[in-house]
């Protein structure tokens, strides 16, 4: 059974996908458009200092913990 | 037989090589300026194609062609409004998903696209194999392989854009929303095509999908026109927020129908980039690896810039000499060699040292670590009230703040970028560090160095102590949420950074061709002039920059202001004259006690009783915090758009000046230290 966590809560190089984002418009768009959208596969490659280094669809991003806690993922 | 002329613009998501294919196909031929409105650079070039003139505009990099930024805002208004003949897409071929997302939308506007897939030789290395004739039936766009930094590609891209351009004919592509979606589009279509300006203006489908994805830019468009109650009416029966997402994931949705097509395999796992990361990120590692590249920079620039200036400073010697030789008028020849070569010479000798660390940061920019040192300085740079890409723009600082100011366009937070301004010119550049050489030099000795490193110190914590005060006062509010893109490690090329060396650069021989020349001649007018009831010739020998001139008068003026910090009216008018360019207070200081170019006689008479320790590291300090540079202050007031927030800079630093030196002499005199 997958769990539904924020993407903070992912262990470092485990696979997921995104399940929702709980931003305002601007930043949901945002996000989307950057490629986190509903079903993506993302990984994280670190997660350290208040900050995660993300794959998804093969783009990497570093972001901040901040918003990487308003992304929901399900680890399949 | 004439030439047929094209306009193209080149669109693209940020990191996908499009400014390396701009310069690819323009060369020399290229004009940098600004949108009209906007701080959002625009460049144009030309390139003539066989019989066909191109002109090509270079789109601001961006994601999508939604109203989330300017430079969005920007490339949309333009595709949109000054509809150029093709819109050539640059695709970064290893990451074709995200990339397809802005084909979505440029075909949804019905601009004609060619796209350009670049670094496709990057992917077919990492095993993707691109069918790109499946890619040009599904998308029905011509596709052409191009990679940008070898030049590769580039006769095929404008050959296809030429032929594009003849057919006339005008695409209608479409993405398929779904019934519910496609429903409401057709309902605003009947209803804003009634407004026969907004339909002549823009594509109806076009608008009626942004008026459903929440576009304020258009919803604004909207509301100033004949339909805004009828299409509001529309807009209320819908749950917004679903739209938006719902849209953009049928787009992606458009995409992932056709990728698998096209993309036969895109191999995951660990690539060369990853394992470089994980070093250059690391918890442990990533700091100490940052110093020790950006240490390499300045060592590099500083190493390879002595003897370049020492050749500019003969040269300008040189000239000085030659100008002196051959011109027989008094005046003119006081005017060009006292004048305008010694005071242009000034600022040029710095040239190669800021070329060299412009230099290395776009090496360093190019390879893609700066995507990386930002990510490693963010959590710092969060403390003290500021984002991880204000990082760049403040070491750039310590070459030149004026590049450094610009350099913060890629801020995209208004108030992040605004404080990043705000605070850069505490950051001591190199116009500065000849006034501390010199002061402490004469009045410090062995110890010079220390102080010296000091003031470069102090003008850091001042810094972030002013980032914390006005993110806590002024600018309230927390810096803007971080995520910026890991672009994968490329191999940089010494021509592309080369070229983007001299696009910053050239701002900083500008300043010298333009302001500064225009500074000095002033200057050196206010020190030929003849005070008033002083009985002498214009210009001549006995009053050139002494206390008989107008710059005496002014000097004079300004004394009282600066006495209670230990400052004569000589070192007043010094630092007036500083406003023009830092490194000026010195050269003034020679012309005004009398010794000229020779530093080791003005050190001489300083030391002998004219300065003492304290009111000379007063003086340095003043010259670290006070009003910056005017070219400076003319960056800022450009870039942020106010007369407010520059006058706001201006008086901060000064006030912050005089209090700073006024401690220094006050405390230190009362305590006896250093007299």
């Amino acid at each position: 059974m997958p769990h539904v966590l924020p993407l903070t809560m992912m262990p470092e190089g485990k696979e997921g996908k995104v399940v929702s984002i709980n931003a305002g418009q601007g930043l949901k768009r945002r996000l989307v458009e950057m490629g986190f959208c509903e079903g993506s596969l993302i990984t994280v490659h670190r997660s350290e200092r208040g900050a995660l280094v993300v794959v998804v669809n093969g783009t990497k991003y570093a972001m901040g913990k901040g918003m990487a806690t308003k992304i929901m993922v399900s680890d399949c | 037989m004439e030439k047929k002329k094209i306009t193209i613009a080149l669109a693209g998501n940020p990191n996908v090589g499009k400014t390396t294919l701009f310069n690819a196909i323009t060369g020399a031929r290229q004009h940098v300026g600004n949108w009209p409105g906007v701080t959002v650079e625009k460049k144009t070039g030309k390139r003539t194609y066989k019989d066909t003139e191109i002109e090509v505009v270079d789109l601001p990099g961006t994601y999508s062609l939604t109203a989330y930024s300017i430079d969005e805002v920007v490339a949309r208004d333009y595709v949109v409004e000054e509809k150029p003949d093709v819109v050539v897409q640059i695709v970064d071929a290893t990451n074709l998903e995200r990339n397809l997302y802005l084909t979505t939308q440029l075909m949804e506007l019905g601009s004609r696209v060619v796209i350009a897939l670049n670094m496709w030789d990057l992917a077919e290395s990492r095993g993707d194999e691109i069918d790109t004739r499946k890619m040009e039936d599904f998308l029905e766009i011509p596709v052409v392989k191009t990679v940008a930094n070898r030049a590769e590609g580039i006769d095929a891209l404008l050959e296809e854009v030429v032929r594009e351009a003849d057919k006339g004919e005008h695409h209608e592509h479409e993405v398929s929303y779904g019934d519910d979606i496609e429903k409401k589009i057709i309902e605003l279509e009947k209803i804003v095509g009634k407004d026969s300006a907004l339909s002549g203006k823009y594509p109806v489908r076009w608008l009626s999908v942004k008026l459903l994805d929440g576009d304020e830019n258009i919803l604004e468009k909207i509301e100033g026109s004949s339909v805004a109650t009828q299409v509001n009416s529309v807009l209320s029966t819908i749950k917004k927020e679903d739209y938006e997402a719902a849209m953009a994931e049928k787009r992606y949705e458009t995409i992932n129908t056709v990728l698998p097509q096209v993309c036969v395999k895109c191999i995951k796992g660990v690539t060369f980039s990853d394992m470089i990361d994980r070093a250059v990120t690391n918890k442990y590692l990533g700091i100490p690896i940052f110093l020790a590249m950006m240490w390499a920079a300045f060592e590099v620039t500083f190493t390879v810039a002595t003897p370049l200036m020492e050749f500019v400073d003969m040269f300008f010697g040189w000239l000085a000499g030659v100008v002196a030789g051959s011109i027989t008028n008094p005046v003119l020849g006081s005017l060009l060699g006292d004048g305008i070569v010694a005071g242009v010479g000034a600022v040029m000798i710095f040239l190669p040292n800021i070329l060299l660390l412009f230099l290395m940061i776009s090496l360093l920019e190019d390879s893609g670590y700066m995507a990386r040192a930002a990510f490693v300085m963010d959590k710092l740079m969060y403390k003290i009230g500021l984002n991880g890409r204000s990082f760049i723009p403040l070491l750039m600082g310590f070459g030149c703040n004026v590049p450094a100011i610009m350099a913060t366009r890629t801020i995209e937070d208004e108030k992040d970028r605004l404080v990043t301004i705000l605070v850069n010119p505490f950051i001591s550049c190199g116009a500065r560090l000849p006034v501390y050489l010199m002061l402490a030099g004469a009045f410090f000795g062995r110890q010079a160095g220390s102080v010296i490193f000091g003031i470069y110190i102090l003008g850091i914590i001042v810094a972030i102590l002013s980032a914390k005060l006005i993110r806590g006062t002024v600018l309230k509010g927390k810096p803007s949420p971080f995520i910026m893109e890991l672009p994968p490690y490329r191999l940089p090329t010494l021509k592309a950074s080369a070229i983007h060396m001299w696009e910053k650069g050239s701002i900083y021989l500008k300043k010298a061709g333009t302001i500064i020349l225009a500074g000095v001649v002033f200057v050196w007018l206010l020190s030929a002039i003849p005070a008033p009831g002083v009985d002498a010739a214009f210009a001549s020998e006995e009053i050139l920059g002494t206390e008989d001139s107008l710059i005496g008068v002014l000097g004079h003026i300004i004394e009282p202001l600066v006495a209670p910090l230990g400052f004569d009216w000589k070192v007043a008018v010094a630092l007036v004259f500083g406003f023009i360019a830092k490194e000026i207070v010195i050269g003034s200081m020679g012309v005004l006690y009398g010794t000229g170019e020779d530093e080791d006689a003005l050190a001489e008479i300083l030391t002998a009783g004219a300065m003492n320790p304290l009111t000379a590291l007063g003086l340095m300090v003043f010259t670290l915090l006070y009003v910056p540079c005017i070219a400076c202050v003319g960056v800022v007031k450009k870039e942020t758009g106010s007369w407010k927030w520059t006058l706001f800079m201006v008086a901060y630093g000064t006030t912050l000046a005089w209090i700073a030196a006024f401690l220094i002499y006050r405390i230190g005199t009362a305590i006896g230290w250093g007299l």
